[in-house]
């Protein structure tokens, strides 16, 4: 009973992030709604029995990323660009489009919704869930590991050069 | 009814499209790379849902990729971002068309 | 030794040594350097003779001698070999002769080689015949009586030859093409078809060619070669229709088939017109007339008396111009079956007859009279073909041959006694000082006058008898050949006193010089003389059988050949033998009085032939001037045809070939630019038409880029909506 409100509540706050996030016109807003968006997935995170997951989100997409958008919205000068039209000339099509894709979408998970004969919540296992991603990270899935850290610094090398005045 | 997978699925799948359509609708490019993170977090979404419907850890495995993945795009483009603004002082989508014939 | 087989080797002996001579004669007889001889066979005109009266030249005679030449010691050996040769022919001639008269059918053929074996080709009937060129020989009594005349009488000058052209250089060569007109000349005679003869007619008219121009550094002696060697060519162009013609209607050239087919009956007698037959025998009769020198192709033979006197003897009066003779009379079954073809060639004969005869009376070069006169005995022997008389042609030709060469070789007998003077005027008085030479020229001019018991005599009386009798024959012939032989008489007779009698007209610097000619020149001429006299007696007059049977050797020998014999002796009942008596003393009558003319004219009262010329002024100049034929032919043909031919020839080449060329330059520029139209418009269009192509199919796809992100992703998003659908579909 919890679990239904708690998910609803939880979607609610990742849909409606997202909606406002596409559609406000000021960027700060937009930005916010997403934090908002991005703490609804942590809450579902938890919700799956994820609690890593849920610290990482917080700590890096919502401490991390979105402040660097922050940031960035503030160097960027933005002002200029709300009174500005808002949305593309191809609005109406991409709508459409989506929706149709929406629409497929619905019809393939009806279609295949017997195949989801899942337990209906798992059985929790003898670890924590962050021992059980450190045991699996750190020995099956290293190389992803260090080729992500490889990645990483990659993007920071590359964004460092990308924002200087002068190269 | 109680909460299975497809709830969860039926979400991502939302969040997913609502992505889309930011991604594909706004002309703010701020807004743009905000959308391809929603993208990314119902794809999160789904994942994790996945792992905790098959009690394997590989989902959140990837999913922590991902978010990885996110970090370092949205640090790239905000960089190109920037750089775009300093040369062309625009930051809405439309205007950037140099690529055409 | 069978003779008869080897008849082949009779041309042969005398080819052998023309080989010889013009291979090596050079070695043997090399040419003196150029300081002491003029040009090569000029004939020196002075020679510085030491000693007066006759010298021999024997072939001791070795190193240089007073006259400024040198004799190489082997040049005996040319003098041996190039007479020699033609007595082994003569001598094999005699033999197969002999063995022929023993066989029953007298006549025999000895095939050496077939070269064209069957060549099927389609007569004009359309019948498939074949065509084979055989060296074939035929000695029948007509090619017998050929053989014995160009063996015999060519032996007799060959040593004549060696003394009269002792001093000239290019001995060897002389001898060289001797030789080679000998072998030529009796493969004409005794070739089995007309193929081969006309192999020996074109080779005679080469050395003929190559004899008249022997002072070839004079111009006159090349031109006139040239001449006779082109007027030759006319004829032989109507020789080769005629026998091309035979080839396609009758289907073969060998004799014995022509003359089986021909007198078998299959042909009529064309009386009516002139049919395919009679166009055949008026081709060949083209050829006799070209190498005959019958008019209008005679011109050739005065102007050959450039060559040497041994030359003229032997080829333009024994021989090659007998040849036309000997052919017509070869053909004779032919010309039985066309009277209209034989009408002009009796008629063509007198003609000429007359003709040559009017330009010899006052012709003054020694040579040329000779000359004109062979023309005229032509004359007499074509017109004895034409009415069917054709022993008798033969018979004339027969003792023609012996006085004729005769005269020929005491003319130059005469010349080099003088020291090569040629005109009569500056002659005169030469009775005594040259005597052999005197004696065997009047032999041969009485011969030829036709006096009684010399050979002229006979055959001549012969012709003009057949000419009145035979029923082809006609009065007016008859009538034209006595009044030719009037004139015969009277201009030998003025040649004679012109030249041995009265006073002397001789330049004081030659007189000094007269001598009588060698024993090389002076005994072929005694025995020609000898034969003048009795060669005739082997054809007398049929009048004069009651004498003696025997006498009519000639044509009962030549029966065989040809079959009209018969009918003429079934003809000649018709006329009384009174009225041959009257006709042969008519004929001895003008005879005797021409010759009493011309001794009158020319011996007693010499300045009446000056009034009478005086008198008629342009008649003389017309006859002197050789009845203008030369000049019209210049006009017409060397000018005519040769230069104006030119003018057309030279405008068609401007106006047609470069035209043409320049039309072709024209052309390729036009072509050029259309070439270069296609090329603009078409080949490049078609290039820029795929360019425009693909940009107009590219243009749509262009407007697809935008150049914005957004619109690319969204064609993602439409891609994957594709991509769901389809699964959706499924």
């Amino acid at each position: 009973m919890l679990d239904t409100i708690l998910f609803y509540a939880f979607a609610l706050l990742v849909l409606g992030g997202g909606v406002l996030t596409i559609t406000r016109r000021n960027a700060i807003h937009s930005a916010v709604s997403l934090i908002v968006s991005l703490l609804g997935v942590a809450g579902l995170y938890l919700q799956l029995q994820a609690e890593f997951l849920f610290a990482v989100q917080i700590i890096l997409y919502v401490g991390g990323i979105m402040l660097l958008f922050l940031f960035v919205i503030m160097l960027v000068n933005l002002d200029q660009a709300a009174h500005e039209r808002q949305f593309s000339r191809q609005w109406l099509v991409a709508l459409a489009a989506v929706v149709a894709v929406g629409a497929e979408l619905a019809y393939f998970m009806n279609r295949g919704i017997m195949a989801f004969h899942l337990p209906e919540m798992g059985v929790a296992s003898g670890q924590g869930n962050t021992e059980q991603i450190a045991d699996s990270l750190f020995s099956e899935y290293l190389l992803p590991f260090e080729i992500a850290s490889l990645l990483l610094l990659v993007a920071v090398v590359g964004s460092v050069i990308m924002a200087k005045k002068r190269i | 009814m109680p909460i299975s997978t497809v709830h969860y699925l039926a979400l991502s799948a939302a969040l997913l499209l609502i992505g889309t359509v930011g991604v594909l609708t706004r002309r703010n490019i701020v807004i743009i790379l905000m959308s391809i993170e929603l993208i990314l977090n119902a794809v999160n979404i789904n994942l994790v849902a996945f792992s905790h419907a098959l009690h394997n850890v590989n989902g959140q495995i990837f999913a922590i990729f991902v978010i990885t993945d996110a970090v370092a795009e949205a640090a790239v483009g905000l960089g190109i971002l920037i750089a775009l603004f300093r040369n062309k002082e625009t930051v809405q989508a439309d205007e950037i068309d140099l690529l055409k014939w | 030794m069978n003779f008869l087989d080897q008849i082949w080797l009779i041309p042969l002996f005398p080819l052998a040594g023309a080989a010889l001579m013009l291979l090596f004669g050079k070695l043997l007889d090399p040419q003196p350097p150029s300081e002491v001889a003029v040009a090569p066979g000029v004939e020196p005109v002075a020679n510085e003779h030491g000693h007066v009266g006759g010298h021999a030249h024997p072939a001791a005679h070795r190193h240089g001698d007073a006259h400024g030449h040198h004799h190489s010691p082997l040049k005996f050996l040319i003098k041996l070999i190039c007479p020699g040769m033609v007595l082994l022919s003569f001598i094999f001639s005699v033999g197969a002769i002999w063995q022929l008269s023993g066989l029953t059918n007298r006549s025999h053929q000895v095939i050496l080689y077939t070269w064209l074996a069957g060549m099927p080709f389609h007569m004009a009937n359309g019948q498939i015949a074949t065509f084979s060129a055989d060296w074939g020989f035929l000695l029948d009594p007509l090619s017998s009586v050929m053989i014995l005349v160009v063996t015999g009488i060519g032996f007799l000058i060959h040593v004549y030859a060696t003394g009269y052209m002792d001093h000239d250089n290019g001995f060897y060569r002389f001898f060289g093409y001797f030789n080679l007109f000998i072998f030529f000349m009796l493969m004409l005679v005794l070739a089995n078809n007309y193929a081969l003869l006309f192999v020996g007619w074109e080779g005679v008219g080469l050395c003929s060619y190559l004899l008249i121009g022997f002072y070839f550094h004079k111009k006159s002696a090349a031109d006139a070669g040239k001449k006779a060697f082109i007027v030759n060519r006319v004829g032989d162009a109507g020789f080769l229709l005629g026998m091309l013609l035979m080839l396609s209607v009758l289907g073969s050239v060998r004799f014995t088939d022509v003359n089986a087919l021909l007198r078998s009956g299959r042909f009529p007698v064309e009386t009516a017109g002139f049919g395919v037959l009679s166009a055949m025998s008026l081709l060949l009769f083209i050829g006799a007339t070209g190498k005959s020198a019958q008019f209008p192709l005679y011109v050739w033979l005065p102007d050959a008396m450039e060559g040497p006197t041994p030359v003229s003897a032997l080829i333009h009066a024994a021989t090659m111009v007998t040849a036309g003779v000997y052919m017509v009379a070869r053909s004779s079954a032919l010309y039985e079956l066309t009277p209209s073809t034989a009408g002009i060639v009796a008629g063509v004969g007198a003609f000429t007859a007359i003709l040559a005869a009017t330009i010899a009376l006052v012709q003054n070069d020694i040579k040329r009279v000779l000359a004109y006169s062979t023309v005229s005995q032509l004359g007499y022997m074509f017109l004895a073909l034409g009415v069917g008389a054709y022993w008798v042609a033969i018979f004339h030709l027969f003792t023609h041959a012996f006085f004729k060469a005769l005269l020929f070789l005491c003319s130059g007998s005469v010349i080099h006694a003088l020291g090569g003077e040629q005109d009569m005027r500056f002659m005169g008085g030469l009775r005594k000082k040259i005597p052999i030479t005197h004696w065997t020229m009047w032999v041969g001019s009485v011969a030829i006058a036709g006096i009684p018991g010399l050979a002229g005599f006979f055959s001549k009386d012969e012709i003009l008898w057949q000419a009145y009798n035979s029923p082809k024959g006609s009065q007016w012939l008859w009538f034209i050949g006595l009044a030719t032989a009037a004139l015969t008489a009277f201009y030998m007779w003025r040649l004679m006193n012109m030249t041995f009698y009265g006073k002397s007209h001789v330049k004081p610097e030659v007189a000094a010089h007269i001598h009588e000619s060698p024993a090389s020149m002076t005994v072929p001429l005694v025995l020609l003389a000898i034969g003048s006299v009795f060669a005739g007696w082997l054809g007398t007059p049929k009048a004069w059988t009651i004498f003696s049977d025997a006498w009519r050797g000639f044509p009962a020998w030549l029966q065989p050949v040809f079959a009209s014999a018969a009918v003429e002796a079934a003809k000649e009942g018709e006329h009384a033998p009174s009225t041959e008596w009257i006709l042969m003393g008519l004929s001895v009558a003008i005879a005797l009085i021409g010759i009493s003319f011309a001794r009158w004219l020319y011996c007693i009262n010499t300045e009446i032939p000056n009034r009478i010329e005086a008198r008629c002024k342009p008649l003389h100049t017309l006859l002197y001037n050789k009845w203008y034929v030369d000049e019209i032919y210049d006009f017409l043909f060397v000018n005519g045809l040769g230069k104006g031919g030119g003018r057309v020839c030279s405008a068609f080449d401007r106006e047609v070939v470069d035209g043409g060329v320049n039309g072709a330059g024209w052309l390729t520029r036009a072509s050029a630019r259309i070439s270069m139209w296609w090329d603009t418009w078409i080949v490049d269009g078609a290039v820029r038409f795929t360019s425009f192509f693909v940009k107009m199919l590219s243009y749509p796809v262009c407007i697809l880029q935008t150049g914005r992100v957004q619109a690319y992703a969204f064609f993602v998003v439409v891609g994957v909506l594709a991509f769901l659908g389809y699964y959706v579909a499924r």
